[in-house]
């Protein structure tokens, strides 16, 4: 099993939510455009971050990933199944593969269940024998870094931090290729969440698993990734390896979002320039024409908004008519 | 002399019956003066936002709360509620986290600011009320507030309803403004304009503000001090820089190296072990030592106080012994004791 296999395709993915309905209620009024084309792909043990903020589409992206949404169009090709045209029970089958760990365990974990039957769970449901489970519960809880006592005990009973880590112990729980972490630390507090994201690089590791990381934070997501791909308004507006992405930026946008983020560092923080983006996101029911970013862009032109800029570039991808270091902010604060 | 702007002294906090309740707040102190900037840092339950509510006497009803807040040399602590009326939007303007459920849902932006200017200043008439709304609005860069005012809460965004919620809470010149996590529910791109807006503010009118926040990156480039509150306590305080680069408390210093950090992405994090300590079971002597990496058989028994050191002001006894950074990352990923 090589490290270079590709194990999740993302094309082209599109999903359409339907907003108010005509009188007979048979179609609806107007169409909320969530995600609008994404594509990307993540090797086998790899970090995809997807980064952005609220209302860009990165959960609902997820979501489509894992079919907990069906997406209105493209593909999602898991170890070279395309997973969108499989019915409900092929699809079944195949969800021990691709799992997904949620930002508040308290609402994913079943309150009437111990932490052992939450863990079993899933191992019954694959025709694990009674007597392997017991087995591999144990070994779930030693590496999700737990006490063995938590087992009998219910999800109220544990703190933040525990219960995020039963949400991943699960996740893990049937060996699988791909995991979904939506805003999975952001619930907690900071002394809580170094813990959690360790936990998670050193389980990677482990376990050669491919992770999709969806947060708004930047610094946690520069933290666990090997590329990132950054979201406006339902589209990847940079992509590219972590390092690359954060070193030089090239996408207006990414540039705003990365000057934006507090440094935990007093002289450089009050000497820092920052970009100010005007204003506030668009409607996605209602995008800009060309270019979705052009409204709150420093340096939109008339062309940004005829036309649609596309993802171009190799190993770092930006979708911007006008990309480019920005001369204005001294490298370092990024 | 004269007084400074705010001067808290001894302040307490408890819950339940006055012998064996439970204390959340356990003797806070400090000074603010005017133009400056206080950062009040704190993870969940350490007591950092019950302190504000204490000033502004917005505790829930069975709080118990002693000690001294001196407001320009005004005692607010059981102060008449008649008194405190009055100063609560007016000299002491305040912002809140959620500004949805701040604002009235069904009233206009502009009819609560100008109902927050008139309960002050009766002589002012609605008209005159409405035009220094719309100029309020503006200063806290709204676009097109003449229409602005017009609409409802739920018609504005996030970023903007807070914007509206500080130029109400600026609206009758208040000399300081306490801020409640003002951008825990914001994008990081709104964050920094709101950010901007109370230095501006701070800078421009002379307001003090008390800055309370989770997070120590939003307070790193704002605040002129800040105080690092744990377990009800206030276990480091000094300026911003004293703070970040010479740190004497585990905690504080576990708190930064908890943090991801953008430059040095490889660096490994460092967790701080356990959970912060229940009102209701708070352990005997240091209130940190359960998680605390350094903690002897003596922190366990003894309660450290807040001294001088040669940098910051920190509750911790082995503060002078503590090695340096590099050292306890190591010493974690090896699993080497540091007690000793």
């Amino acid at each position: 099993m090589s490290n270079d296999e590709t194990v999740l395709k993302v094309v082209d993915l599109a999903k359409d939510f339907p907003i108010g309905s005509n009188l007979l209620g048979t179609r609806p009024l107007q169409l909320l455009r969530a995600v609008a084309g994404v594509s990307f792909s993540v090797k086998r043990g790899e970090t995809y971050g997807l980064v952005g903020e609220s209302g860009c589409g990165k959960s609902t992206l997820g979501r489509c990933i894992l079919r907990l949404l069906d997406p209105t169009s493209g593909q999602v090709i898991l170890d070279g199944q395309d997973i969108t045209t499989l019915d409900e029970r092929e699809m079944r089958a195949l969800r021990r593969d691709i799992q997904i760990v949620f930002q508040d365990p308290m609402s994913s974990l079943h309150p009437k269940m111990t932490v052992r039957q939450i863990l079993t769970e899933g191992m019954r449901l694959a025709n694990k024998a009674p007597a392997q489970r017991e087995a591999a519960i144990d070994d779930l809880i030693e590496m999700v870094q737990l006490p063995r006592e938590v087992l009998d005990r219910y999800p109220h009973e544990m703190s933040g931090g525990q219960r995020q880590r039963i949400g991943i112990a699960r996740a893990i729980s049937l060996d699988p290729k791909v995991i979904v972490l939506d805003e999975p630390v952001s619930a907690l507090d900071v002394s809580i969440q170094a813990g959690v994201l360790n936990l998670l690089r050193d389980l990677q590791k482990r376990l050669n698993v491919a992770f999709v990381f969806i947060a708004h934070d930047l610094g946690v997501v520069r933290y666990v990734s090997d590329r990132i791909g950054v979201m406006y308004l339902g589209r990847i507006v940079e992509t590219g390896d972590a390092a690359a992405l954060f070193d030089a930026p090239m996408h207006p946008y990414t540039q705003a979002l990365l000057s934006a983020i507090p440094l935990s560092d007093p002289r450089t923080e009050r000497e820092r320039e920052r970009i100010m983006l005007e204003g506030d996101l668009p409607s996605p029911l209602n995008p800009p024409s060309g270019c979705r970013f052009r409204t709150r862009c420093p340096r939109a032109q008339a062309l940004c908004a005829r036309e649609d800029p596309m993802l171009e570039g190799v190993e770092h991808l930006t979708a911007c008519h006008f990309p480019g270091p920005n001369p204005d902010i001294a490298q370092t604060c990024f | 002399m004269s007084d400074p702007l705010l001067a808290v002294d001894g302040l307490r906090i408890g819950f339940g019956p006055a012998k064996d309740g439970a204390e959340a707040v356990r003797g806070v102190g400090f000074t603010l003066e005017a133009g400056k900037v206080l950062g009040i840092v704190g993870e969940s339950g350490s007591g950092k936002s019950l302190t504000m509510m204490a000033l502004l006497q917005l505790l829930p009803g069975q709080a118990r709360c002693s000690g001294s807040a001196r407001f320009r040399g005004k005692e607010l602590i059981g102060m008449r509620k008649s008194e405190i009326r009055h100063l609560r939007g007016k000299d002491i303007g305040c912002v809140f986290q959620d500004p949805l459920s701040a604002f009235n849902p069904v009233k206009t932006i502009g009819d609560q600011i100008v109902e927050a200017i008139r309960l002050h200043d009766r002589r002012i008439s609605r008209r005159a009320a409405m035009k220094e709304a719309e100029e309020l609005l503006a200063a806290v860069s709204i676009p097109q507030p003449d229409q602005r005012l017009r609409q409802y809460p739920h018609e504005f965004s996030g970023g903007m309803r807070q914007r509206a919620m500080i130029a109400m809470a600026i609206a009758n010149k208040p000399a300081l403004l306490i801020a409640d996590e003002p951008t825990t529910a914001l994008d990081v791109t709104v964050q920094a304009q709101i950010l901007d807006l109370l230095r501006t503010l701070t800078r421009e009118r002379g307001i003090g503000l008390v800055l309370i926040t989770h997070d120590l990156g939003v307070v790193a480039g704002m605040a002129d001090n800040i105080a690092v509150m744990y377990g009800g306590r206030f276990v480091e305080a000094g300026t911003a820089d004293e703070i970040f680069y010479h740190t004497r408390h585990p905690y504080t210093r576990g708190l930064i190296e908890a943090m991801p950090k953008l430059d040095r992405p490889e660096e490994r994090l460092v967790a701080i072990e356990g959970t912060p300590p229940s009102i209701w079971s708070r352990p005997p002597g240091c209130s940190f030592a359960p998680r605390c990496y350094f903690a002897q058989e003596r922190c366990r028994q003894q309660e450290p106080e807040l001294r001088d050191l040669e940098h910051t002001r920190s509750a911790c006894l082995r503060a002078e012994e503590l090695p340096p950074r590099e050292t306890v990352a190591h010493a974690q990923d090896t699993g080497k004791d540091m007690t000793l």
